[in-house]
């Protein structure tokens, strides 16, 4: 004890003292202080808003507008919700190569980080559909019979009876749903995306939707049965005829042009 | 200078023809005769045609064996047993094993006969003249001939009730095919006019079968409603759904160009018959940017936005409305019937 009395006017003294304090102040800090879960959440989130707001600007303000309000080259996407922005960015439709009567699936560009991010800020816009967890979007379990007559009265008209997909007016077309994640086909379902008209929970709840899922894996995936064999596309009756038409007797003008063609002669001519 | 135009005596006496030399005579259209018959291998050659025999034979060895494949697979695999065959994917084992022998039986029963017919059959060109195909005179005197013993022994022309009676039976014989076409009718009378929506009824939603309350829709969404009452396993659901059957949209009131569409509809909720007026093919193909709605058949485009004009396509008529508003729970509920007759036009229609 004498020896540190006696080192009391030491220059560093105080120093060292100070150090000591804070060391304890922080310390003590940490032990006691409540360590807030929700504030700390909510720096992600904003975190999340602060990146998401960053990569807008760079990939698509130029077209929905500097604070998303929409421009003529694109609309407003306030209120669309985050489940908007994983389906058009997570199945590479926007950003948009090019203008057109319809934008289509191509190469997703970005992370699925940053496309929360993107989302995050875009559902800071405005209330709207937000992204389904995990289990919202599961299939399994779900009834496969039930999702079929769903499928039927509220898809079939424009993505064929088994989702292959088909025609609208002036270029515009329903995609084919084959190989599409569970998720994005909920998104789809819930946010309507650009032709596709909306189906909300309130008209369609979430179990309907999860068997309208279970349905396309069933008749629309790489493990789905085809009892009859080559499916052709799934396109219905008349493809099936066109097919055993031109391929079908073709094959039989063929063995016979060919049967005809080689003579039995011993002398060929 | 076309062929058409050389002198004939300028020509060569002997021209060159693809099957060689050929004389030139005083008649250009003399019947050249058949061609000399050419042996084939098999004629010839023993061994060939030997060879030519255990190939019929093979092949309809083949089939047999096919044939109990078929039998086989038959027995072998159950009806619901998939495979993974490339590049048909997932198919049934059964249906595939049973096209392909039986497909395999029948081609090589024919492909052995085709071998059969063109390697060891007498293949010597046989000519069969034509002749006229009138009888000779002999043939059609006797028959006259016959004819007329005949009506005699009959006695049609002397017992004249037999003649009458069975005039009278063949006469009324097709009156019976006359009385079946009444199964076209009846009338349908006022049954292409009305359907099941009433003033009151309220409008069901098809997914979850519970009222649809205009809360429920938004801007852009699609939904489709049955009316209240209707029974989906009753006999005649289909029959009503067929004109009943209603997809309802919100479009911005602002939006609506049509004053009688915007009075009709529920702060821009609209309700549209489902059934195409051209030729009743149900459509739904809403474009929920353009309000543009698509029948898949025969691509007739109606503007849902503007009193479900046509704007392009065959039909003749827009798309009916159902006039709706809200009940005092909060249900939607229809005003009344259709105005005019949904789905295709017809005669009477007006």
């Amino acid at each position: 004890m004498k020896k540190l009395s006696a080192r009391r006017r030491h220059p560093l003294a105080a120093v060292v003292v100070l150090l000591l304090a804070l060391a304890a102040t922080g310390g003590l800090y940490a032990a006691f202080a409540p360590a807030g879960k929700a504030q700390a959440d909510e720096t992600a989130q904003s975190l999340a808003i602060e990146e998401g707001k960053k990569l807008y600007s760079v990939g698509c303000a130029s077209c929905h507008g500097t604070g998303g309000q929409g421009t003529t080259d694109g609309p407003s996407l306030v209120g669309v919700g985050s489940a908007a922005v994983d389906f058009q960015v997570g199945t590479g439709r926007m950003p948009a190569q090019q203008p057109g009567a319809q934008v289509p699936k191509k190469k997703v560009i970005y992370t699925q980080a940053e496309i929360d991010q993107l989302a995050a800020y875009i559902a800071s816009l405005g209330a709207g559909p937000v992204t389904p967890t995990d289990k919202q979007v599961d299939p399994s379990g779900a009834d496969v019979a039930n999702g079929g007559e769903l499928f039927r009265t509220n898809c079939a008209q424009c993505h064929n009876f088994t989702g292959k997909g088909g025609a609208l007016t002036e270029g515009k077309y329903a995609p084919d749903l084959e190989g599409v994640s569970p998720k994005h086909i909920y998104e789809a379902m819930q946010t309507g995306p650009q032709s596709m008209p909306s189906f909300p929970d309130t008209t369609m709840p979430e179990q309907e939707k999860k068997d309208i899922i279970a349905y396309i894996e069933s008749v629309n995936g790489d493990e789905t049965e085809s009892p009859g064999g080559l499916a052709l596309g799934g396109l219905g009756p008349v493809s099936e005829g066109l097919f055993a038409w031109i391929f079908g007797l073709g094959a039989l003008v063929a063995v016979a042009v060919w049967v005809a063609a080689h003579t039995a002669k011993a002398k060929k001519s | 200078m076309s062929s058409q135009q050389i002198p004939e005596d300028s020509l060569p006496v002997v021209q060159e023809t693809a099957h060689g030399a050929v004389e030139r005579t005083d008649d250009p259209f003399a019947d050249p005769g058949l061609p000399a018959h050419q042996p084939r291998i098999q004629d010839l050659d023993e061994r060939a045609a030997n060879r030519s025999e255990r190939a019929v034979a093979f092949m309809f060895t083949l089939s047999m064996l096919a044939t109990v494949g078929f039998i086989a697979s038959y027995v072998i695999f159950p009806v619901d047993k998939i495979v993974y065959i490339w590049p048909f994917g997932h198919v049934s084992a059964l249906n595939f094993s049973l096209g392909l022998t039986l497909g395999a039986a029948l081609f090589f029963i024919g492909a052995g006969a085709v071998h059969w017919a063109r390697t060891l059959m007498s293949d010597v060109e046989v000519a069969a003249d034509r002749h006229p195909i009138e009888a000779e005179p002999e043939v059609k005197a006797q028959v006259l001939a016959d004819f007329k013993a005949g009506a005699e022994e009959s006695a049609i022309g002397r017992r004249k009730l037999i003649r009458n009676t069975m005039f009278g039976a063949l006469a009324l014989v097709p009156l019976s095919g006359v009385v079946l076409l009444r199964d076209l009718g009846p009338l349908p009378e006022k049954k292409l006019r009305t359907t099941l929506w009433a003033e009151g009824k309220q409008l069901i939603n098809m997914n979850t079968m519970k009222p649809l309350r205009p809360e429920h829709i938004t801007v852009g969404s699609l939904a489709f409603a049955m009316p209240e009452g209707l029974d989906p396993e009753s006999h005649d659901f289909q029959t009503q759904m067929g004109k009943a059957a209603l997809m309802i949209v919100r479009i911005e009131p602002d939006d609506i160009k049509d004053k009688r569409q915007r009075d009709w509809a529920h702060e821009g909720i609209v309700a549209f018959s489902k059934i195409c007026t051209h030729v009743g093919c149900p459509i739904s193909l809403y474009e929920q940017q353009t309000h543009h709605v698509l029948c898949p058949c025969h691509q007739s485009t109606f503007d849902l936005s503007d009193g479900a004009r046509v704007i392009f396509g065959p039909a003749g008529h827009p798309l009916p409305q159902l006039r709706i508003g809200v009940n005092s729970e909060g249900n939607l509920e229809a005003l009344g019937d259709f105005d005019e007759p949904v789905g295709a036009a017809f005669w009477e229609r007006g």
